[in-house]
C-alpha cells in the first residue's frame, strides 16, 4: 500500500523551492502573531482560544491543506508527467494512498506543530487549549488532505475549488447559516477538540459521535474515489 | 602539410540551369496599427479573459459564478428595502466591498495567475515582446485589464444598490453622494488588489501555486490583522492606552487599508473593532501607504518583465 519511491517524489514536489517558502511562511506568521499577542495582552485563555480557533484552525490549516493536498498530485496531472508514474507497475490505489500519507504528514507538520507552539506561547497550555487545538489541527489535516487530494484528481481548478470550500463555505456560510456548520471539517475537528479540552473554551456545533463518523467517512470515501478517478484518468489538453 | 581540400564540384551543370524565379512575393503595404493598437488589443483580450470570454466553457464558470455571488446579496438587500419601504439601504455603499472581501480575494486569486502565469508557462511572453509593444505596455495592459475586471466586479453590486435605492425613492442627493464615494473606494481597492495579485502571480509559472500564494497573502494578512485588532480593542476597553494600536495595525492588510482610507476620507463607518477608524492625520498615512503599494507593485512588475528569458 505504501511505495517509498512515490513518497520520495511527492515530498520533493511538495517541499521543493518556492512551495516550501509559502508553507513555512504561514506557520512563522502564526508564531510571530502569537508572540506579539502575548506581549500585548499577556496570557489569557479566551484570547488564546480566539486566536488558535480563528487564525490557526479556520484559516491556516485549510490553506496548508489545499497547498499540500492538491500539490501532491495536481501539478503532475497538469503538466502530464503523471503518465510516467501511471505506466509503472504500481497500483493506482497505492499511488493515491502514498500521496495521501505524504500530504497528511506535510499538513500536520506545517499546521499542527506551529499550532502547538503558538498555543504554548499564548498561554502555556492553560485549560488544555494548546493540546486541544493541536488535536483539532491533526484531525483536520487528515480530512483536508484526503478531500483536497480528491479535488486534485477531479478538477484542473482544484486549488480554487478547495479555497472556495475552505473560505466561502466554512468561513462565510458557516457564520451565516447554522446548517452549513454541520458539513464542515473545521467543526468536526472542533468537536474532537472539545472532548480533549473538556471546558467550555472550545465549542463545536456538531456532536462528537457524528463528527468522528463523518470525518472517517469523508476521509475513506475521498481516498477511495480518488483512486477510482486515477484508474480512469484521461489527460485533457491545455484549455 | 595541408591536406588539400577536395574541390567541390557541382553535380549538376551550373550556369544557365539555375535561376531564381520571381514567384510574386509581396511585402505588406497595408496600414500598420502600431504599438498603441497592440497594447489595446492585449488589454481587451486580458479583460475578456478575466471573465472567461473567448476561453473554454469551464474557465467561464468560476468568474461568472463569483460575479453572481457578488451581485445577489445587493439584489436581495434592494428587494428588502423596496418591500419594507425602508428609509435607508441596509448597508452602506462603502461597506459592501469590505463585507464581500472573501469573494473579491478569491476572484483576484483565480484571475491574476490566469492572466500572467500562463504566459510565463507557455513561454508566450517573448512572443508578445517580438511585437511592437514594450515592457511598460505589457505591464500597463495587464495591470489595467485586471483592475478594470475587478472594478466591474465590485462596482456592479453598487450599481444594483444605487438603482434599487432610486427605485425605492430614497433621497437622491444622499444616495448619489454615497454611490460616488463607494465608486472611488472600489476603484482604489481594484488597483491595490490587482497590483498585489499580479506581482505575486508573475513570479510563478504554476497557476495553482499562484492562486494559493495570492489568497494566502490577502486572507491570512486580513485574518492576522483583524485578530490583533480585536485583541487591541479588548485591551483598550480594559483601560490600556492601545486605541491607537488598532489604527496602526490596520496598515498591514489590504482590506483594512482600504477600510481605513474610506473611513477617514469617504464618509464610511469603519469596520474596525470598536468602530473607530483612523482620524484625518492617520488617514493621510493610509492613503500614502495605499498609493505607495500600488506604485510599488507597478514598479516590481516593470522590474519583473525587464528581462524575460526563454
Amino acid at each position: 500500500m505504501y511505495d517509498p519511491t512515490v513518497a520520495r517524489l511527492t515530498y520533493r514536489a511538495l517541499l521543493g523551492r518556492r512551495r516550501a517558502l509559502i508553507l513555512g511562511a504561514l506557520p512563522l506568521l502564526l508564531i510571530a502573531v502569537s508572540v506579539v499577542v502575548r506581549g500585548l495582552a499577556g496570557a489569557d485563555d479566551q484570547t488564546a482560544s480566539d486566536l488558535l480557533g480563528g487564525l490557526a484552525l479556520a484559516t491556516m490549516v485549510p490553506i496548508i491543506g489545499v497547498i499540500a493536498g492538491t500539490g501532491a498530485i495536481g501539478p503532475e496531472i497538469d503538466d502530464g508527467s503523471v503518465v510516467y508514474l501511471l505506466s509503472k507497475p504500481v497500483k493506482r490505489s497505492t499511488i493515491i494512498f502514498t500521496k495521501l500519507i505524504v500530504a497528511i504528514a506535510v499538513t500536520m507538520v506545517f499546521s499542527a506543530l506551529p499550532t502547538f507552539i503558538a498555543g504554548f506561547i499564548l498561554n502555556g497550555n492553560g485549560q488544555q487549549i494548546a493540546v486541544a487545538y493541536t488535536v483539532a489541527a491533526l484531525v483536520a489535516s487528515i480530512a483536508y488532505a484526503a478531500l483536497f487530494l480528491l479535488l486534485g484528481t477531479v478538477s484542473r481548478h482544484a486549488v480554487v475549488f478547495g479555497l472556495v470550500y475552505a473560505l466561502v463555505w466554512e468561513a462565510l456560510f458557516g457564520s451565516l447559516v447554522a446548517g452549513a456548520r454541520t458539513l464542515s471539517v473545521q467543526q468536526w475537528a472542533l468537536a474532537v477538540a472539545q472532548k480533549v479540552a473538556g471546558g467550555d473554551m472550545v465549542t463545536s456545533d456538531v456532536a462528537l459521535p457524528t463528527a468522528t463518523v463523518l470525518l472517517a467517512v469523508v476521509t475513506v470515501l475521498a481516498t477511495w474515489y480518488a483512486g477510482q478517478k486515477l484508474r480512469s484518468l484521461t489527460l485533457a489538453g491545455e484549455e | 602539410m595541408a591536406v588539400e581540400q577536395p574541390t567541390r564540384t557541382p553535380v549538376t551543370q551550373s550556369g544557365d540551369q539555375t535561376r531564381i524565379h520571381n514567384i510574386g512575393y509581396r511585402t505588406y503595404d497595408g496600414p500598420r496599427l502600431g504599438r498603441s493598437y497592440a497594447t489595446r488589443s492585449l488589454y481587451s483580450q486580458s479583460l475578456r479573459g478575466a471573465y472567461g470570454l473567448g476561453r473554454s466553457v469551464k474557465s467561464k464558470v468560476l468568474p461568472m459564478l463569483l460575479f453572481v455571488v457578488m451581485c445577489v446579496p445587493a439584489a436581495i438587500m434592494v428587494a428588502v428595502a423596496v418591500a419594507t419601504k425602508a428609509k435607508d439601504l441596509p448597508v452602506d455603499y462603502t461597506r459592501y466591498a469590505i463585507i464581500m472581501q472573501a469573494v473579491i480575494s478569491l476572484y483576484v486569486a483565480s484571475q491574476a495567475p490566469q492572466s500572467v502565469s500562463r504566459d510565463l508557462r507557455f513561454k508566450t511572453v517573448p512572443l508578445y515582446f517580438s511585437r511592437p509593444i514594450e515592457t511598460a505596455d505589457y505591464v500597463r495592459a495587464k495591470f489595467a485589464a485586471l483592475a478594470s475586471a475587478l472594478f466591474l466586479l465590485t462596482a456592479a453590486p453598487l450599481l444594483v444598490l444605487y438603482v434599487g435605492a432610486l427605485l425605492a425613492k430614497l433621497d437622491f442627493a444622499d444616495q448619489t453622494k454615497g454611490f460616488a464615494q463607494g465608486l472611488v473606494s472600489v476603484a482604489l481597492l481594484s488597483l491595490l488588489f490587482a497590483g498585489l495579485g499580479l506581482v505575486i502571480a508573475s513570479v510563478t509559472p504554476r497557476r495553482g501555486f499562484g492562486i494559493a500564494a495570492v489568497i494566502a497573502v490577502l486572507t491570512i494578512s486580513y485574518g492576522a490583522v483583524s485578530t490583533l485588532q480585536a485583541i487591541a480593542d479588548a485591551q483598550s476597553i480594559d483601560g490600556g492606552g492601545s486605541a491607537d494600536a488598532i489604527t496602526w495595525i490596520g496598515l498591514f492588510s489590504p482590506v483594512t487599508l482600504i477600510d481605513g482610507v474610506q473611513s477617514a476620507f469617504l464618509g464610511a463607518s469603519s469596520a474596525f473593532p470598536g468602530g473607530v477608524g483612523p482620524s484625518n492625520g492617520e488617514g493621510v498615512v493610509y492613503v500614502l501607504v495605499t498609493l505607495g503599494l500600488i506604485a510599488a507593485s507597478y514598479g516590481l512588475l516593470m522590474r519583473r518583465y525587464r528581462k524575460v528569458g526563454l
